[in-house]
């Protein structure tokens, strides 16, 4: 009974907090929504039992990559967004999208699921059960998971230093020799 | 346990944990400014009741007393917001750590911890660090100073970046535990050198000392100090702040300094284990593991004072450049010697 109110707590701060993400004109604010969100998915999370899912999320998402956000956000001092009419696309694609997706996961709930409450620590908590959930039953998506952040990684890379267009910069100006240098060493890399 | 004493043992616990976790908050910064006097051959502060113990007292009456200004310029919901954000976070940390035994009065029985232990204890601390770094990151942008401004750029960075090597050098306590568990970290270190400093496991020295650094650059303590470079910044990211927001930001930052010096106790030091027991079942076997535990934390809280006035502070980009390129292969380096040497 109180892990079900909870669970509906929970679950109307993430939905309020997701509406308040697109409703928000500046971006900070949106950014903080989105942090409430991922902090009540961690709720959502620890009352269905997966605690380590739970941490996880808080540090992995409201921890590191919204404070990225937020630091982002900060560094381009970016100002409140003007509201726009709209796109006709949008409606269009997006209301039978929304009532499909909805369908289908109202289906999914209502067939193929119990309605049994899972207490707190029933699914694997220890390290030793969670390292060997992830390197015997699902190495295979896990090494993916890795290959893919790799790749994006390595996409970071080649998009934020393109050796050429440091070089271009520099020869519209008059080369100084200390930018000379940073030529030279753009072209090494 | 009855539903009902439950409720009253946690509440009496979390009361009596905030307390002294408040008091020695205040009383570090008299500690504080007391060894800076005599690092620096002064006396510290002395005029306020014998050897200046009740400064606190008097500083938080001055801190309550004073006009709390807001600039007109701030953006006021967040301004408002993030001293309390960086305040709560530094304070709940210390709900899941275990400082003792077991309290037994009567027929109840307790463990000396607010939290239940779950097995992710660990995990809890660090994402309420990760978290707090809101605080900083609002407060220095919501001001709308470029001093402050400044101080919260570097304050989210220096944390994201030293957040890495900090959680990596905790693997090899991890990999020789077996558990997330705070407790179960601590009773797998019975049986060392006093019950401490298990000299057959070298590698956790080494992640000791990563986890050491990168905890001062975690709390924004010198020679981390970076965000609230008074050269500088003027005071970085509390720059615009006055009254009791700016002291609610020097609570979390002492607040943040108590909760790193416990996680150290704990994790490397075997927490409230000590070379003396009691008598099992005595009162002074649940006496003297809390005594312990407290000396221990007091021991780290003197180093930090010690380091600060000690040690200059680092430039910027000695900072990334240490924090990415020395830090993080040592503690990569670390776990993987560590696993290899447990599993052979």
């Amino acid at each position: 009974m109180f892990h079900l109110i909870l669970f509906l707590f929970f679950g109307a701060i993430c939905v309020a907090g997701a509406i308040n993400l697109l409703v928000q004109r500046h971006p900070i604010n949106s950014a903080l929504s989105l942090v409430v969100v991922m902090a009540s998915l961690a709720g959502e999370y620890l009352l269905l039992g997966a605690e380590f899912v739970a941490a996880i999320q808080v540090i992995v998402y409201a921890g590191a990559i919204m404070v990225l956000f937020i630091f982002v956000i900060m560094l381009l001092n970016a100002g409140e967004e003007e509201r726009s009419q709209g796109s006709r696309v949008a409606i269009l694609l997006g209301v039978p999208g929304l009532v499909i997706g909805a369908v289908l996961v109202a289906w999914i709930l209502l067939e193929h699921s119990s309605t049994e409450p899972v207490s707190i620590g029933a699914l694997p908590g220890p390290p030793i059960e969670i390292a060997r959930l992830l390197f015997h039953e699902f190495l295979l998506p896990f090494e993916i998971t890795s290959v893919l952040i790799l790749i994006a990684i390595m996409g970071a890379v080649v998009l934020a230093s393109r050796p050429e267009a440091i070089v271009r910069r520099h020869r519209a100006e008059p080369a100084q020799p200390e930018t000379k240098e940073l030529i030279a060493a753009g072209k090494e890399r | 346990m009855s539903i009902t004493t439950f409720i009253i043992v946690s509440v009496v616990k979390s009361l009596a944990v905030i307390v002294v976790l408040l008091t020695a908050v205040a009383y570090s910064v008299w500690l504080e400014r007391k060894v800076s006097g005599h690092i620096q051959n002064r006396w510290g502060p002395t005029r306020v009741g014998p050897f200046g113990l009740l400064q606190p007292l008097a500083d938080g009456a001055k801190f309550i007393l004073k006009e709390d200004l807001t600039p007109p310029h701030v953006y006021k919901p967040l301004y408002l917001a993030a001293p309390i954000i960086a305040v709560v976070f530094a304070i709940s940390s210390i709900a899941v750590i275990p400082f003792g035994n077991e309290l037994t009065i009567g027929s109840i029985s307790t463990p000396f911890q607010i939290a239940p232990d779950l097995n992710i204890g660990l995990l809890i601390i660090l994402g309420i660090t990760s978290v707090g770094v809101y605080g900083v990151a609002l407060a220095g942008w919501s001001s709308n100073s470029k001093y402050s401004l400044l101080g919260g750029l570097r304050a989210s960075a220096q944390m994201i970046s030293y957040e890495v090597s900090l959680g990596l050098s905790l693997i090899p306590v991890l990999i020789k535990s077996g558990s997330f568990s705070l407790r179960a970290i601590v009773e797998s270190q019975q049986h060392g050198h006093w019950n401490f400093l298990d000299y057959r496991f070298p590698f956790g020295f080494i992640a000791f000392f990563i986890y050491l650094i990168s905890a001062y650059a975690e709390t924004n303590r010198t020679p981390f100090d970076l965000p609230e470079a008074e050269s500088e910044l003027v005071a970085g990211y509390h720059t615009e702040y006055s009254a009791m927001k700016f002291a609610m930001f020097f609570m979390a930052e002492y607040a943040n300094m108590v909760t790193v010096a416990c996680l150290a106790t704990i994790l490397f030091f075997g927490g409230w284990l000590g070379p003396v027991f009691g008598r099992e079942g005595s009162i002074l076997a649940m006496v003297l593991p809390i005594v312990w535990f407290c000396l221990k934390v007091f021991f780290f809280m003197f180093l930090y004072v010690w380091v600060r006035w000690t040690l200059p502070r680092f430039r910027y980009d000695q900072l990334m450049a240490f924090g990415w390129k020395v830090l993080l292969p040592l503690s990569i380096a670390n776990i993987v010697v560590t696993a290899l040497v447990v599993a052979i």
